[in-house]
């Protein structure tokens, strides 16, 4: 629990105090150790992905390139359209049953090790280290009168932030724009409005956000924050502090005995706060500030090493291990608990399910249109006709040919052309007549009949031949 | 800008508006001091035993973008139509961006159409671009009626045949996209005697194309022809100056056999096709032009 001191009022007129306060700097100071490094390694992951990928090339184009006026999704070998937005919403689904379960095992690790907040937030406090030094350095500086050192020290930090948060800027653009075009259009001053206004939008909220407002992301604007503990329960692995084995703190000599002094484990060193990103004192117990970022694990784990007590007064732990003293073996076998099993269920069917249908995705799709203007035509002696118009869609990227025929009605032809072209990554109508001679058109009577266009894809050289069968109706007309 | 009954309702519904902005700024003014309560810096609520309402600050940047909201909602209402029916400083309509928006639109397909500009029909139709562009042309503005695949249906000319009511050079096409046509036949029944004399001439027109007829009737209804060669001619060829058909092919617009023609003959017939020139530009309708002329004249790419 947070404890705000507050001045004791007078008995009087107590004073009343100011709801909307100034946001408190926080100097996280530097830590090492098992989950820092975790923490790096997922930075370089994440944005060895993020800066990198827009440089790789595919097939002579970006090999992930969302193009937005064509409508083309390019992702590797795969081209999207927007039809294939359904592919979206299931990687959101797996984005969010994933998020749902290792909450539940283990917390908000996404937030202290993968979120982009938290990565960039590393960085940026990296470089402040460089330029102004560790926490009580940093805290010297901004309480020093301005002088040649603190400005050149201030000036260089921005200037760094600034560029990284451009470069990130252009990296997210160019996942739209080839990105080795809109750096020859920033070196020509040639970038477009649009692609400016992103580039200094996200590059000014990197800067902003991971520069400035840091744990206020996490604290006033996030919604996972918000629900996350909604997935919480007493099994949850969480950073906790272990009252039993620290209390009651106090400072004391290395050569002393604990016990004898009547004191815990906690020397009172105050280095986990120091650490902590958000501020808070995790010896207060869980509060909603905790990004689970294990910094104070890192921290305290060190000092427990100096004092050569056993290590684990700040660990991840259970509640409930916390409270019955559990061993390990008892904590993970709470694990597959009814929550957890939902939750993987879930997610390994929607994975499933999207890997399949991925896997069995068509490499082209057919709309197939009614003409509306006239249901039905007759020609020469008694034969019925239909037009339709058959949208072919080709999601790949070499230029196909496709062959239409007509099946589900005794003697049904197509009387128009039967194949079109299609260039990569491209979409063409093509109207189709299909004719039903005379006898059938008798024989079925008045009114609509099912039938089925067969689209086949030509087998050449690249691909294989491939099949898609798309149903309509036959108009007969009275 | 009359979007209300009376004036009244403009200014009731401007004052709710800006006293609802005040309002915000004055709960956060009003909410943002307090005296606090229990010394440990709670309420002093509690609930379920242990459950304690804190002060926990808001962020003063949080109470600053607030602040910035309202006033920013101030200028939109002072800047943009919003306000009751005051139509603001800008003077934007949605019906003033739209025009702006078309006259964009316009000037990037100009370029779009530049090449094609002065071309004739015939180096068009090997354009496959032009082509293109056509065919979408094409399906959005004329399919409905004369079909996608352009061959038309009962009183919808068949376009990819060599048979033209007007005439099927590129420069008559243009000129029927652009003005329409309308096709008028009045009843003939009275001029050619009525009665009999309806299915006899029926017969006869059928006999020009070579097309099952009883021949008898059809030789009682060739003097009765007279008053249809007006139009149509002395041989039935027709007349593209009045759009009047041929009757000696096998092209039946409105019908094949006996009871079809006889219903023409009797009841007249007017069609209609509309003018194209106020929904598309002239670019448009020379390549559209291009393509419709291609489609029966087998040059057009890639069919």
């Amino acid at each position: 629990m947070k404890v705000i001191p507050i001045v004791p009022a007078a008995e009087e007129e107590p004073r009343s105090i100011w709801l909307y306060e100034k946001q408190k700097k926080i100097h996280p100071r530097s830590v090492t150790g098992r989950f820092a490094r975790w923490r790096w390694i997922m930075v370089w992951l994440t944005q060895l992905v993020f800066y990198g990928l827009p440089w790789l090339t595919w097939n002579d184009r970006p090999a992930v390139l969302f193009d937005l006026d064509a409508r083309r999704f390019y992702i590797f070998e795969l081209v999207l359209h927007p039809q294939d937005f359904i592919f979206l919403t299931a990687l959101l689904i797996i984005s969010a049953y994933g998020l749902f379960l290792f909450t539940a095992v283990a917390g908000r690790l996404w937030c202290g090790f993968t979120c982009p907040q938290t990565v960039y937030t590393e960085i940026f406090l990296w470089v402040e280290r460089r330029f102004e030094g560790d926490r009580l350095a940093r805290m010297r500086l901004d309480a020093a009168p301005w002088s040649w050192n603190k400005a050149w020290r201030k000036t260089g930090k921005q200037a760094a932030w600034l560029a990284i948060g451009l470069w990130t800027g252009i990296s997210f653009v160019g996942y739209f724009t080839p990105i080795r075009e809109l750096t020859g259009e920033i070196a020509s001053f040639g970038l477009g409005p649009w692609e400016s206004f992103w580039v200094l939008f996200y590059g000014f909220a990197t800067y902003g956000n991971a520069g400035y407002l840091r744990e206020q992301v996490c604290l006033y604007m996030c919604p996972y924050a918000r629900f996350q503990s909604a997935m919480f329960d007493r099994d949850t692995m969480i950073v906790s502090y272990d009252p039993q084995r620290g209390e009651a703190r106090g400072s004391r000599s290395r050569k002393a005995d604990p016990k004898a002094l009547g004191l815990g484990d906690c020397i009172d060193c105050s280095l986990c706060v120091q650490v902590c990103p958000t501020g808070i004192d995790i010896r207060d117990g869980l509060q909603y500030q905790c990004i689970s970022c294990a910094a104070c694990v890192d921290v305290c784990d060190g000092v427990m090493d100096k004092m050569q007590y056993p290590r684990g007064l700040i660990r991840f732990a259970t509640q409930n291990g916390l409270v019955n003293r559990w061993s390990r073996a008892q904590v993970l076998r709470r694990v597959f608990r009814p929550r957890v099993l939902v939750y993987s269920g879930v997610l390994v069917l929607i994975a499933g399910a999207f890997v399949t249908s991925m896997l069995l995705r068509s490499p082209f799709k057919v709309d197939v249109v009614r003409d509306r203007g006239a249901l039905a035509r007759l020609v020469g002696d008694g034969q019925v006709e239909n037009v339709y118009r058959l949208q072919v869609m080709n999601a790949t990227e070499r230029a196909q040919r496709y062959r239409v025929t007509v099946e589900g009605l005794d003697g049904a032809v197509i009387s128009s052309a039967d194949s079109l072209d299609v260039g990569s990554a491209d979409a063409r109508w093509l109207p189709v007549s299909v004719r039903v001679p005379f006898e059938t058109a008798t024989a079925l009577g008045p009114g609509a009949h099912p039938l089925k266009f067969r689209i086949e894809r030509q087998h050449d050289g690249a691909d294989a031949a491939a099949t898609v069968v798309e149903k309509s109706t036959f108009v007969v007309p009275r | 800008m009359s979007d209300f009954f009376n004036h009244g309702w403009s200014v009731f519904v401007a004052a709710v508006t800006v006293v609802s902005l005040i309002a915000c700024l004055w709960l956060l003014i009003v909410a943002s001091r307090r005296v606090p309560m229990a010394d440990d810096g709670s309420t002093g609520h509690v609930w379920d035993g242990d459950l304690k309402e804190m002060n926990n600050p808001l962020p003063r940047w949080w109470a600053v973008l607030f602040v910035v909201t309202v006033f920013a909602g101030g200028g939109y209402l002072a800047m943009y139509p919003g306000l009751g029916s005051h139509p603001g400083q800008l003077g934007w309509t949605s019906e003033r961006e739209f025009q702006d928006e078309q006259a964009k639109a316009r000037e990037a397909m100009a370029a779009q159409y530049a090449p094609f500009k002065g071309q004739p029909a015939e180096a068009l139709a090997k354009d496959t671009t032009a082509m293109g562009i056509g065919e979408r042309l094409f399906l959005n503005n004329c399919a409905a009626c004369h079909g996608s695949d352009a061959r038309g249906s009962k009183g919808f000319p068949d376009l990819t045949d060599r048979d033209w009511l007007y005439g099927g050079t590129p420069a008559i096409i243009e000129e029927t996209i652009r003005k329409g046509r309308h096709g008028m036949m009045p009843p003939m029944a009275e001029a050619i005697g009525g009665g009999a004399n309806v299915s006899n001439v029926a017969n006869y027109v059928l006999s020009l194309s070579g097309s099952p007829h009883d021949w008898v009737k059809a030789m009682d209804g060739k003097e009765k022809f007279a008053a249809c060669a007006a139009c149509h001619g002395v041989g039935g060829k027709g007349n593209p100056a009045l759009g009047a058909p041929n009757l000696t092919d096998k092209v039946w617009l409105h019908g094949w056999g006996e009871q079809a023609i006889t219903q023409i003959v009797t009841q007249g017939k007017s069609s209609m096709m509309p003018a194209h020139e106020s929904r598309l530009t002239d670019e448009q309708i020379h390549v559209l032009a291009a393509y419709v002329w291609g489609l029966s004249n087998g040059a057009a790419a890639g069919r």
